[in-house]
């Protein structure tokens, strides 16, 4: 019974196998990403860098169909521009960050549209949007989990700095330059990963890996790295129980993961004892010292 | 290292910084008016004078992170071993670290981006911690902690630091005369190993006790000097009298020729 409805999809159908491998490695890259965007105060930048790497994605869509390669690239190359010139403006200028990824997005936005129109064509771009979880190819997953790895290699390198520009920018400002770096490796990553998860969530949907897990992780541990763990463990049962969603009720795999970790925020915001809104109405006793 | 130093801007090897016809501000807009002088080493400065006079902008000139509109500042001390203490630092308390990983980071020096803590570091470390009355705080989160608590993690950083220039900014601003007295014994006790202490102060009372020299600062120089002959009532008249507000049609600078009469 309890076979049928959690293993045998996965031990009946190969593309159910890939499918989890894909989403666990997602998981792993996009977790930690995802808490420290979240530290960071950049949740919504995630959002705005998916929006960015659209069009990107659907110039290579439309240069050479559904190919891996290009669409990757195209990517890429849209998330790296908008990241690294909107991080470069922000740390030149009197510009805050936030405001400069909005114009670069937007740029990069209508850019997209504009050529996608030039071109004539009413594309399919569902694939991009939406992403493709049941169909990955090995190059694909070899790709999203090649990301992943490279993301946790970079983030236990970084880790210091990229901590300690988060909780006291001015001190590592006055004991470092790594500050500037450190952020733009950040601001990478968070294209990589992106990148990653629109192959299997799409474009739009691929930050919700990333956010929302890290928003549900902050409820339950007031400590950096349970929180990470929490945050990849949530990101890594939302994806299997999501497929699971998927396979049973035959609804699109993509937004049945990121609704169940949707679902997993809605009860870390209910019931997680760190800040959430029970122990909130509900408080125990006060302690005596 | 009395009045003449300050004056003179002479150089002399023993100096720490030094500034040169020195104009800080923002948007050509002077917050530091031809600046002179010399700090020497192991001195114990206060740097006083009302809101807006540039003593901020003073310090953030000293570490560079404002670039000087005119002048220049010589700092004769590598950047690595200068240690700064913003007001109000700009640390986001809701970040989940914890007293004992915060201050760790003073060892940056040593242990650079990548760098192990190592069983003798820690012990460093809760040395520090217990040096500024905080033990039995290493694993609390720096959310829940006192403002009071909050500063002393940050001298407990600053003891690690071990830097042969501090720069402190309004540091005791909103605390307690327990933590305040506390700070104090801290900062004397590293003037005694002699490094170099500039602190902004607004206590005047506390800068009469503690500190030897005084800078008193109005846009340009009231005064600089021994404590007790730059803290006068007619010097603190003065540099009350300074005007906060910016002259928006104000001519630009000439080069060479002080705008107002250079004070002291």
């Amino acid at each position: 019974m309890i076979y049928d409805y959690l293993i045998a999809p996965f031990a009946e159908f190969d593309f159910m196998r890939r499918a989890l491998v894909g989403v666990l490695a997602l998981g792993l890259g996009a977790g930690p990403v995802g808490v420290l965007m979240m530290l960071r105060r950049m949740s919504l930048a995630g959002d705005a860098m998916a929006h960015a790497i659209l069009p990107g994605a659907a110039i290579g869509f439309l240069a050479a169909g559904l190919n891996l390669f290009a669409m990757t690239l195209g990517g890429l190359v849209a998330g790296f521009a908008v990241a690294l010139g909107a991080g470069a403006v922000a740390r030149a200028t009197q510009m805050k960050e936030d405001a400069a990824l909005a114009a670069f997005y937007l740029v990069s936005l209508a850019l997209g549209v504009l050529l996608v129109s030039l071109r004539g064509s009413n594309v399919d771009l569902l694939h991009v949007l939406f992403g493709t979880v049941l169909a990955l190819d090995d190059a694909t997953l070899l790709l999203i989990t090649a990301i992943s790895s490279f993301t946790l290699v970079v983030l236990a390198v970084l880790w210091r700095p990229l901590v300690l520009e988060s909780v006291d920018p001015g001190f590592l400002r006055s004991v470092s330059r790594a500050g500037a770096p450190t952020h733009l490796a950040f601001l990478a990553l968070v294209v990589l990963n992106l990148v990653g998860g629109f192959h299997a969530l799409g474009t739009l949907l691929a930050v919700g890996m990333m956010m929302l897990p890290a928003a549900s992780a902050r409820f339950w541990t007031r400590e950096l790295t349970v929180m990470v763990g929490c945050a990849v463990l949530i990101a890594c049962a939302s994806g299997v129980i999501g497929l699971l969603v998927s396979y049973h009720w035959g609804v699109p795999s993509g937004p049945a993961i990121i609704l169940v970790a949707g679902g997993a925020y809605a009860l870390s915001v209910l019931f997680g004892p760190v800040g959430g809104l029970l122990p909130r109405l509900a408080p125990r006793r006060h302690l005596e010292a | 290292m009395e009045n003449k130093a300050a004056k003179a801007g002479g150089k002399s090897m023993g100096d720490v910084l030094a500034f040169r016809d020195l104009t800080l501000g923002y948007d050509r807009h002077p917050a530091v008016h031809h600046l002179d002088g010399v700090v020497p080493e192991g001195a114990l400065l206060a740097v006083c004078g009302p809101n807006g006079a540039g003593k901020s902008t003073l310090l953030k000139g000293i570490v560079g992170i404002l670039p000087a509109l005119a002048g220049r500042i010589e700092c004769r001390v590598p950047e690595r071993e200068v240690a700064y203490l913003p007001q109000a630092a700009e640390i986001d308390r809701t970040f989940p670290i914890e007293v004992f990983d915060l201050v760790s980071t003073g060892l940056w020096r040593r242990t650079g981006l990548f760098g192990g803590i190592g069983k003798a570091d820690r012990a460093r470390i809760e040395a520090a911690i217990a040096a500024v009355g905080l033990e039995g705080f290493e694993a609390r989160p720096i959310g829940t902690l006192s403002g009071g608590q909050m500063q002393r993690t940050l001298f407990a950083r600053l003891l690690l630091q071990e830097a042969r220039l501090i720069l402190l900014d309004e540091p005791f601003t909103a605390l307690d005369a327990g933590t305040t007295a506390d700070l104090i014994a801290l900062i004397e006790r590293w003037n005694g190993e002699g490094r170099t202490v500039l602190a902004v102060l607004h206590d005047m009372e506390l800068v009469r006790d503690h500190f030897p020299q005084t800078l008193l600062l109005a846009r340009e120089t009231v005064g600089w000097g021994v404590t007790r002959e730059v803290l006068t009532p007619a010097n603190l008249i003065e540099a009350r009298r300074m005007c906060e507000a910016w002259d928006d049609g104000a001519p630009a600078c000439a080069p060479g020729s002080p705008a107002v009469e250079r004070a002291a």
